[in-house]
């Protein structure tokens, strides 16, 4: 996982709440035995038209929207299906951070997971945010803020451990796999 | 000194810390069973593959095949090939690594195989007490037997192959207090979609729900999973209820219960794991019973949901709110109730036990759905499937004109070859009625299976006690 320390970008916008895994990524699409090459049918309900061709109304078709590698999105956003597929597709598209006042449980885990970081900012910040589509804004996560174009830096949450893991670029399976003694202990005395 | 008292899921919860959280790591939560099918589990074996690890605990792992899988006859048992190339690959491929890492399958032709979250507690594998996690958020199904039972991602099914163990950060918890009879046509669905509109669809966020109450203590254990099921709609990982005489009667002498002395301790075990008396949950909602309307969704989540008697409601200047009744071709103020619809759903993880298929099939009993209605009757398992036959339900379905299948997901979700056209209406007795979730272009509206009956029936939204 490549470590995630500085991000600046811009930013595409979504601005409706509860936009769920099966918009992210429909199920037709989960048939596949990889974790990659969904980036293409990223949000394809929304995004192409029955026939395959791109909706032009469609923000991530947008020539504005080429090379933002972060997605702000109203509340709930990921919210359904605990499918990984839908960090998988978000991640192979390009983005590496998400922005919300709130994001359903799994899919902030599963974002974790594939190095891509869910941001959660209180409600003015993502009313500048929804109002300005394409601001550019830097995520340091060193020092947990989210700053704005305006200058204003906003800070935000995220669990001690993650944090660890994006920075450093690693992954929660060593670190379990390192707790053998523990677990054979807990299976001798369960 | 005398033990704080304790919720059910605190008891859960700290009896499986192979170490508690702290500020700077989650705690590390021992999962006493693992459910994995298709669709979740090819990348976490390819991880496996990549780091040279095995399966910690095969025999603590169980392995179906439902999300992608046919429902045609022919094409589960031969005759012919599964249509979809890539469902066709998946399921091969779970057959590979189940028979490389050691996992015991209910594969494709398996009389116990079906939809993950019917054949766990079916096959009494679902205990009280335990932690049971699948990549699959209705993983929250199994809580009805009061297990801690929730939903990951791949990767963490990987996590748990590997280690039997996840890391976790405990959640808060949430009473939901339900009181009062249920009345005559309103069903656990009706509950469900009840709370799931009072709490809203990120109600339950960060929250482990206990659902409690005289109302709950009435409802059978089909009903506990139908609630227990749409926990995650409301945006909660896990829905549990305390076991009682009804969860030990439900689970006595199932294939995979404990039997004879192992019964015996298992039942002193779990008659201490219900919440304590003066224990206390972080937030607490009550509910009456007796208000519950029949219940049906116009929108494009499980929150967008009203009484079958009631209008469409109107939310100026909420952009997503009006994005939604477009995509359904509905328009606020307007009543639910007649609206034509093109196919009827009976099946899911939500509604596809015995109890669902009777409670339609008393419905349809000498009835005929609707001319040019498309009614597809999926039973959860083919468990569900034998018993429904031998009470003589399949002629019900068929004689009333509905499509009678193998069991999976099928229509709940379109990866498997059953969806619904482009534009059409669906009343189905599924979870999620999310934009495309049935097909492209499908408009979902989701019901109980006696609600979805009786618009069969009419081919319009009907209140099923016009019928009954």
């Amino acid at each position: 996982m490549e470590p995630f320390t500085i991000l600046s970008s811009r930013t595409v916008v979504l601005p409706g709440a509860n936009i769920d895994t099966d918009q992210i990524i429909p199920a037709r699409f989960l048939t596949t035995t990889t974790r990659s090459g969904l980036g293409e049918h990223l949000f394809a309900d929304w995004r192409y038209l029955p026939d395959g061709t791109p909706r032009s109304d469609f923000v991530l078709n947008s020539p504005r929207a080429r090379g933002c590698r972060i997605l702000v999105a109203g509340r709930n956003f990921g919210c359904g299906s605990s499918r990984e597929h839908a960090p998988w597709a978000l991640a192979d598209y390009g983005f590496r951070a998400l922005i919300s006042t709130e994001l359903a449980d799994i899919f902030s885990s599963n974002c974790l997971k594939n190095g891509l970081l869910p941001v959660t900012v209180d409600e003015p910040t993502s009313a500048w945010l929804i109002a300005h589509p394409g601001a550019e804004v830097t995520l340091d996560l060193t020092a947990g803020t989210l700053t704005l174009p305006t200058g204003r830096a906003v800070s935000f949450p995220l669990e001690a451990f993650a944090r660890r893991c994006l920075l450093q670029g690693v992954d929660e399976l060593g670190y379990l796999l390192e707790r053998r003694h523990e677990i054979e202990a807990y299976e001798r005395r369960a | 000194m005398a033990r704080a008292p304790q919720t059910l899921f605190d008891k859960v919860w700290r009896a499986h810390e192979v170490s508690g959280e702290s500020a700077d790591a989650p705690a590390v939560l021992y999962i006493d069973l693992h459910l994995i099918h298709e669709v979740t589990s090819p990348q976490a074996f390819a991880v496996l593959r990549e780091r040279g690890l095995t399966v910690r605990r095969p025999e603590r792992t169980l392995a179906t095949m439902d999300h992608s899988t046919p429902t045609l006859t022919a094409q589960v048992f031969g005759g012919t090939p599964i249509a979809l190339d890539a469902a066709r690959r998946q399921v091969r491929e779970l057959e590979v690594n189940c028979a490389e890492f050691g996992v015991e399958l209910l594969g494709l032709t398996h009389g116990q195989r079906g939809i993950v979250h019917i054949i766990g507690p079916e096959l009494g594998l679902t205990q009280p007490g335990k932690t049971i996690v699948c990549g699959d958020s209705h993983t929250s199904t199994h809580g009805a037997v009061g297990a801690l039972a929730f939903g990951i991602g791949t990767t963490e099914v990987g996590h748990v192959l590997a280690t039997q163990c996840l890391l976790q950060r405990k959640p808060r918890t949430l009473a939901v207090n339900v009181s009062g009879e249920l009345r005559a046509g309103v069903t656990a669905k009706d509950l469900i979609l009840t709370i799931i509109g009072r709490l809203g669809v990120s109600g339950g966020t960060g929250h482990v729900i206990e659902y409690r109450g005289d109302t709950i203590r009435a409802l059978d254990m089909d009903e506990r999973m139908t609630v227990c099921n749409m926990s995650i709609e409301a945006g909660a990982r896990a829905g549990m209820i305390g076991p009682d005489e009804t969860t030990y009667r439900y689970l006595e002498g199932r294939p995979r219960s404990p039997r004879g002395a192992a019964w015996e301790r298992a039942l002193e075990a779990w008659r201490a794991l219900p919440t304590d008396a003066l224990a206390r949950f972080d937030r607490e909602v009550e509910l009456d019973a007796a208000a519950v309307e029949p219940m049906i969704t116009y929108g494009t989540n499980p929150g967008m949901v009203i009484p079958i008697g009631g209008t469409i409601p109107q939310r100026c200047g909420d952009a997503a709110f009006t994005q939604a009744l477009t995509y359904m071709g509905l328009a606020p103020g307007q009543p639910i109730r007649d609206q034509p619809v093109n196919v009827v759903f009976l099946g899911s993880c939500t509604n596809a036990r015995l109890s669902d298929l009777r409670s339609a099939a008393g419905l349809l009993r000498g009835r005929r759905i609707a001319p040019g209605l498309r009614m597809l009757v999926v039973p959860g398992s083919q468990q569900v499937k034998r018993e429904a036959e031998a009470e003589g339900l399949d002629r019900v379905f068929l004689e009333a004109g509905a499509e009678w299948r193998e069991s999976g997901c099928s229509m709940c979700l379109g990866m498997n070859g059953d969806v619904v056209g482009r534009g059409e209406y669906s009343v189905s007795t599924s979870n999620r009625n999310f934009e495309g979730r049935q097909g492209s272009g499908a408009r979902t509206l989701l019901a109980s299976p006696l609600t979805a009956a009786a618009c069969a029936v009419r081919g319009r939204v009907t209140d099923p006690r016009e019928l009954m």
